[in-house]
């Protein structure tokens, strides 16, 4: 008889440079649903791609059904019964649902294809529609493709990387009581998270990894949020200080009918937006990936040309024709989503990264020449201030944590003396400490004056750090609200709002 | 099996180390090639690389012929590191000679000393005219730019030849392809009294100090390199990505039609059917040798001048073919590559991991 489903013993990885996994041990039995929890950098991805066979295990075993494999590629972790849905999609978005399940499958009849992928789905309670483009789906639905895919090849293990980090509330709900249901079937699911709350609501039992090391396993029910995030941080959590002052009635930034073509193929339009950002005032625009978030962030940052209609005002200047740089001369600073390759170039030292987009606003380039004493200076005060963890300020900018990067970065757009700053997903696979420290100097440039407009996916977020919320779906903002007045289902519905009813046009 | 992994870091002085490994490499390689030609190794190693060393006259037909090489090399190199691949130097280089040598063509009896400075002045521009095209085709129709700065090369050439079989053709020339010599007052003057080193080798010399400066010092200079590694920052930045392909375009077609120019007017002292060895390609190979750095490229013209040199030299004291200079610079650029390659990656044996069973 077989207890355990998966074992692995004392596997280890190291990477060049770093060990990823140190003499991890994990047991999973069938039908249990298991918690992988870890802060970003942890090795939780590491030590599922060796068990779905991407990568390979420098030391330690891995049993199944207690026997001793070797899992060479995925093909082989499917061949034993091991299914995953990867953070990332890896779906063609200009093919139809069906394609993309075909394309996955052995070769087979289309028709017989059709009629399992919808008795599958419909098991399982996960809506797809066969015939829609995925570029026109929203993340929920496809992840639903990814999952049905899964599950056509009859798994006995599920691993599933950060699924929810894409969902609505709505459909995090739909997501678990299916997940619930396939574990009901003596099916095994892995379910990696950092969020607490969830592998509490759903997990049997949790493995805590910290810095590549298996350090804890607990039955996370019997344990709180907070006393799983001290495993997984190693320490206690210290919440955000918060801030003072109210909003003023200035105003930092004003945006009027808004509508931007999207350059990128399958890309968001940008359709009527409007917004405005008083002094000491932080809004935040919650939102799923995708939904005209990058658009939006390029066209107030002035990196996409002038927009098809509307206007972005800067204090009281209209800006909407206005280059970045003359932007940024306004007062106006930006942190985009992306930090390696556009807030920062990765091979470049981080006084060369600090010029970057500083240049002018701090008079750091005078006819052309650039004066590098004055802009090592700046550099030393980011350091010194935020806390970067660097070896020095001619470390290149690869070299630093994502944490430390995007300290650095958030830094370098603080001490410009912004009156207003535009961050998109700020604490974005950040560890929590770091997180903690960006938020409060967001805070603190906001109470002394300035405004601040928040893009996140993360709801917690959001909703800690917002004075007004607003969502934006496909590439429309709702009407911002004041953030004591919306619950997060309202914002979750919202979020899911026009992906539905446009699911509705098209059933109709 | 063997697989390629990356390294975690990649030192600095790797990325110096890997030219002076491919040299040594050539060497050895140049010496397996002319044993198998049946020439003895060590003489003709010492004629292509040391031989042009041990003279005066040797050493000044190296600067010679590592002033184009430089210009260009320095050129393309501002271009590269933006990731703007302009492999049309050639024909820019045509470009600027054309034009350049227009005045001397034209006023080919004229003593007015103005009349070098036009011509210097006319070759660059000569130069920017050719690499305008495809910056304007890249910047307006994204048409890529190496595909069209390649095909003019074969444009410029076959206005050169057009023009010196016909229209500028010596009409005292017995009917053979080539201009009118140009006039004393239309020759860069000659430096030392008996060798061929001109003002222009001179010139060469110092455009790589200046695009030193440029690239350490100035905003433009910083531009270039983020717009090169980082195409998202520079947009962030606001770096535009029009304004970059025009610059680095014309600042290489630029430098390459002073280098034409400058050819046509001190060593050749006319326009013939030919009047590159090349340069605008070798060029190309110079530029990655010497690490897209602006010193690195002054030394690396300095030796790819050197084979072409030594070719000359073992072509007639030794009977080697000419080929084998451009033999040379291939395998230089080759070993180069694959160094780099081993710069940033290694190679690991995959074993099939066995976990008990």
């Amino acid at each position: 008889m077989s207890e355990t489903l998966l074992r692995l013993t004392g596997i280890r990885k190291t990477f060049p440079g770093c060990v990823a996994n140190d003499n991890i041990d994990l047991a999973i039995a069938p039908g249990e649903i298991h918690a992988l929890l870890g802060e970003n950098g942890a090795g939780k991805s590491t030590l599922v791609k060796m068990i779905y066979g991407v990568l390979r295990p420098d030391a330690g075993e891995i049993s199944w059904n207690d026997r001793g494999v070797s899992v060479d590629n995925p093909a082989s972790a499917r061949a034993l019964g091991i299914g995953m849905v990867f953070q990332h999609f890896s779906l063609f978005e200009s093919m139809t649902t069906l394609e993309n399940v075909a394309l996955a499958l052995p070769p087979q009849d289309l028709q017989t294809l059709r009629r399992r992928l919808n008795d599958t789905a419909e098991q399982y309670g996960l809506k797809l529609h066969p015939d829609r483009y995925v570029y026109d789906l929203s993340m929920g639905e496809r992840q639903r493709i990814e999952i049905v895919r899964c599950l056509l090849q009859d798994p006995k293990l599920l691993i599933l990387d950060e699924p929810t980090s894409v969902l609505t509330p709505q459909e995090t709900d739909i997501l678990f009581a299916t997940l619930r249901k396939l574990a009901s079937e003596g099916r095994s699911i892995l379910y990696i998270s950092h969020k607490l709350e969830e592998v509490r609501a759903l997990c049997d039992r949790a493995t805590i990894l910290r810095g590549g090391k298996r350090v804890d396993d607990c039955v996370p029910s019997q344990e709180t949020a907070q006393s799983l995030a001290e495993k997984m941080i190693g320490r206690r959590v210290e919440s955000a200080r918060g801030r003072s002052g109210q909003a003023a009635s200035e105003t930092r930034l004003s945006v009027n009918h808004l509508s931007v073509r999207s350059g990128e193929l399958h890309g968001t339009d940008l359709q009527e937006i409007n917004l405005t950002v008083k002094a000491g005032e932080i809004v935040g625009i919650a939102g799923i990936a995708g939904n005209g978030q990058t658009e939006l962030m390029s066209a107030l940052s002035g990196e996409t040309g002038a927009p098809q209609s509307g206007t972005i005002k800067i204090g009281s200047t209209d800006a909407t024709r206005m280059r970045p740089m003359d932007r940024r001369q306004l007062g106006a600073v930006f942190v985009p989503e992306e930090r390696i390759g556009q807030a920062a170039v990765s091979d470049l030292s981080l006084t060369q990264n600090s010029f970057l987009t500083s240049a002018k606003r701090m008079g750091f380039s005078t006819k052309g020449l650039i004066s590098w004493d004055a802009v090592s200076q700046f550099t030393d005060d980011i350091l010194k201030r935020f806390n970067v963890r660097a070896t020095g300020k001619d470390a290149l900018a690869k070299s630093l944590s994502g944490g430390n990067l995007q300290k650095f970065i958030v830094g370098r757009e603080i001490l410009q003396k912004p009156n207003l700053i535009v961050v998109s997903q700020p604490t974005w696979g950040v560890d929590a400490g770091a997180a903690a420290a960006i938020h409060d100097e967001i805070q603190a440039l906001v109470s002394a004056g300035a405004g601040a407009l928040v893009i996140s996916q993360d709801l917690d977020e959001i909703f800690a750090l917002s004075d007004r919320i607003a969502v934006i779906s496909r590439g429309t903002l709702s009407e911002p609200q004041p953030a004591h007045s919306v619950t997060t289902e309202a914002v979750g519905l919202l979020m899911g709002a026009s992906a539905l009813s446009a699911q509705q046009v098209s059933h109709a | 099996m063997l697989r390629l992994e990356a390294r975690a870091t990649s030192s600095a002085s790797a990325a110096w180390l890997s030219p002076v490994l491919a040299l040594t490499l050539t060497g050895i390689t140049g010496a397996v090639i002319f044993l198998a030609m049946g020439k003895a190794p060590g003489v003709a190693l010492y004629l292509y690389f040391i031989e042009p060393l041990t003279s005066w006259s040797g050493l000044s037909e190296v600067m010679v012929k590592a002033g184009p090489l430089i210009l260009i090399g320095t050129g393309l190199s501002l271009g590269f590191r933006a990731g703007v691949w302009n492999i049309g130097a050639e024909g820019q280089f045509i470009a600027g000679a054309l034009l350049g040598s227009a005045p001397a063509i034209y006023f080919y009896q004229s003593t007015n000393p103005m009349i070098l400075p036009l011509m210097v002045m006319l070759g660059v521009l000569g130069g920017m005219a050719w690499a305008a095209i495809p910056a304007l085709l890249k910047t307006r129709f994204n048409a890529n730019e190496i595909l069209v700065s390649l095909m003019l090369v074969y444009v410029a050439e076959l206005l050169l030849i057009h023009l010196v079989q016909g229209a500028w053709r010596n009409p005292q020339g017995w009917g053979f392809p080539g201009t009118r010599m140009f006039p004393d007052a239309a020759l860069l003057p000659m430096i030392v009294a008996g060798y061929r080193v001109h003002l222009g080798t001179l010139i060469a010399l110092t455009v790589p100090f200046i695009a030193w400066f440029v690239l350490q010092k100035t905003s433009f200079g910083f531009h270039v390199r983020v717009f090169g590694s980082a195409p998202l920052a520079a947009r962030h930045a606001g770096i535009g990505q029009q304004r970059m392909i025009w610059s680095t375009l014309l600042i290489g077609g630029g430098l390459a039609g002073l280098a034409g120019v400058m050819e046509a007017a001190s060593t050749i002292g006319q326009l013939m059917p030919k009047i590159s060895p090349g340069y605008g390609f070798t060029a190309i190979i110079v530029a990655f040798l010497g690490r897209l750095h602006p010193i690195g490229v002054l030394l690396a013209g300095i030796t790819i001048a050197v084979t072409y040199i030594g070719g000359e030299g073992a072509q007639i004291s030794a009977g080697l073919p000419k080929a084998v200079t451009g033999l040379f610079q291939g395998i230089i650029l080759f070993y180069l590559l694959a160094f780099d390659l081993l710069t940033r990656y290694r190679i690991t044996r995959v074993h099939s991991q066995a976990s008990a069973s």
